[in-house]
């Protein structure tokens, strides 16, 4: 009986034969917290009167969410983080490091891992062949504790990708796509599997946004095969020994296929309030746009920033339209720098913020007034979620971001190519 | 037996409709985030919700961030149960990690202010206001198990680890 990458990773973790539908105990290659349920997480831990970290090498507490701390109560959650990592000897990611997800995947995760983070874009790991999911602080704090959890093996849907994209059109308007055509549920409890020639031709960066995204489908995992793509990227991180080639079965059982064809893709958009109330850019023109952000997990990456700057270079940023821009990683900030992309950026009229979450979950940096609309490269626009339920948050690629910016409007990119 | 009067919410309701992004700083202050809590869909909810009472939502409830602190805060304000028509998957697992009943039911038949009672060893739910019975699906054997233990710490608690053996809780199709 043929597997898929969901069934083939799990039983080679669980050391059995697995199959959609499994309730297994697996054992976990990585566990990780952030700022913001960290907290939570190590006092359930505390609870739980398990006193042992099962692997402090690869227990991680990141702190990304709220960096520089903008609140008292903050600063002592990040001094909490900080003193357990000292005393317990697991790895503590400070300020100015980066996003969890951006940082698993350029230093932690490998093709065949199983992962667990209190984060509900832990999934973005999949794009290296890692069955990575996102957990409450409970679930975190036991597998911090113990090194396993439980899982029930989830049925797969293959999304098959043909074609090029056209210019334009990026790896994000192909998940935004989807979701709008999955709906917001279209994947719960599942696991979405990504094949096609598209995906074979996608760049890491590329396969990392819409693995991301898969969690706003519902989706418990997001995976793509380890291919060459897979292990240039693993070199590129000094990691090439962790490459391990991984594809599905031919015959695997899949509970459905979607196919896409990419060339049919135009740049794509999500409406306020949620993530699967999809348009395309061009028919959002004459939507006016107070603040444009750069940035996240989902595009935050080196080639979202030089997409950015390529579109705005030589131009300013609409005099309504303030511009955001947050480097997913240190890596990604130097590795611009030394493009000439942040230059641009920031005479195009960017406020560059330190690496980080920043505006996406309404904490600080960029959080909307009364009324306003921002284009965010991030991957929720819920009510509220950059701080106020007053804002209208509309998600794109970093084109259509960058081409707003420019236009003060909700503008197609290849209007202003 | 649970009983209480329903709070009824619609579809897509996510945990920062539950406990707001921009309150992040409370997240180490349960009491004073509870206070907040749903308040951008009913900002009177934390006030008027009464021990016992349920929620009662649509599609998929939960869905979004990983943040246990809204299955706490529900908890905390003195909800029994959590009922809806779909409810997404890392919500679901945390609510009945901190022992908060998730039922998977046709809400459609319960409106908001009507009062519930719910048997959850023998699986029913009337609205006795509607006079009306409803069933709710069964969850898969280790969470009831969980549950059944008051959540994931006592669980732990008491058997230090999962005691699920391999393959005997497979639910295939």
């Amino acid at each position: 009986m043929g597997k898929t990458l969901a069934e083939k990773i799990l039983s080679a973790k669980s050391g059995t034969e697995v199959h959609a539908g499994d309730i297994i105990i697996v054992p976990l290659d990585l566990v990780f917290v952030q700022d913001s349920t960290g907290p939570l997480t190590l006092r359930q831990l505390k609870e739980s009167g398990l006193d042992t970290i099962h692997n402090p090498k690869r227990t991680i507490l990141f702190i990304d969410h709220s960096v520089p701390s903008p609140a008292r109560e903050l600063a002592n959650d990040h001094m909490f983080l900080r003193s357990f990592a000292e005393e317990k000897g697991v790895i503590l990611s400070d300020i100015g490091e980066g996003i969890c997800h951006q940082l698993v995947a350029e230093s932690f995760a490998s093709p065949g891992d199983v992962i667990v983070g209190a984060d509900s874009h832990t999934v973005t790991a999949g794009a290296l062949g890692a069955l990575a999911t996102g957990m409450g602080s409970t679930d975190v704090a036991i597998a911090i504790a113990l090194g396993k959890t439980w899982l029930r093996v989830p049925e797969t849907i293959k999304v098959v990708v043909h074609g090029r994209f056209a210019k334009g059109v990026y790896a994000k308007d192909l998940i935004l796509h989807l979701i709008g055509q999955m709906g917001a549920d279209g994947a719960t409890y599942k696991a979405l599997e990504f094949g096609g020639e598209t995906v074979t031709m996608m760049t890491m960066s590329e396969r990392l946004t819409v693995a991301n995204m898969v969690v706003e489908a519902g989706a418990k995992a997001g995976l793509f095969p380890s291919d060459s793509i897979t292990r240039s990227y693993l070199a590129s991180q000094g990691r090439g020994k962790q490459y391990i080639a991984l594809q599905p079965d031919d015959d695997a059982t899949y509970e459905s296929m979607i196919e896409i064809d990419a060339t049919q893709l135009e740049p794509t958009v999500s409406k306020p309030h949620t993530v699967d109330n999809v348009a395309l850019a061009k028919e959002l023109k004459g939507v006016r746009v107070d603040q444009v952000f750069i940035g996240t997990c989902t595009n935050g990456r080196l080639d979202d920033l030089g997409i950015a700057a390529t579109i705005l270079e030589g131009r300013r940023r609409h005099p309504h339209t303030r511009l955001i821009v947050a480097p997913a990683s240190k890596k990604v900030l130097l590795a611009a720098e030394a493009a000439g992309y942040i230059k641009i950026l920031v005479e195009s009229g960017a406020s560059i913020v330190p690496p980080g979450c920043a505006a996406c979950l309404g904490a600080h940096q960029g959080v909307l007034g009364d009324g306003e609309t921002c284009v965010s490269t991030a991957n929720r626009n819920f009510k509220g979620r950059m701080g106020n339920p007053a804002g209208f948050i509309y998600l794109a690629s970093p084109a259509t971001a960058a081409a707003t910016a420019i236009c003060g409007e909700i503008t197609d990119p290849r209007e202003v190519w | 037996m649970l009983r209480g009067k329903a709070f009824k919410f619609g579809d897509s309701i996510s945990t920062d409709h539950i406990v707001p992004g921009r309150l992040l700083r409370f997240r180490s202050n349960l009491p004073e985030l509870a206070k907040h809590a749903f308040e951008d869909v009913d900002p009177e909810f934390a006030k008027r919700v009464a021990s016992g009472d349920f929620i009662v939502a649509g599609e998929n409830f939960g869905l979004g961030s990983s943040r246990e602190h809204a299955p706490l805060v529900i908890k905390m304000l003195g909800v029994s149960a959590v009922l809806a028509k779909s409810v997404a998957r890392i919500f679901f697992r945390n609510a009945i990690n901190i022992g908060l009943p998730v039922l998977i039911c046709d809400t459609d038949k319960i409106d908001d202010g009507d009062k519930l009672e719910v048997n959850l060893k023998a699986g029913e739910i009337k609205n006795l206001t509607k006079k009306v019975q409803l069933s709710f699906s069964k969850m898969p054997g280790v969470m009831l198990r969980i549950l059944d233990e008051g959540g994931l710490i006592p669980y732990i608690k008491k058997y230090k680890s999962f005691n699920v053996k391999p393959g005997a809780n497979s639910n295939r199709r």
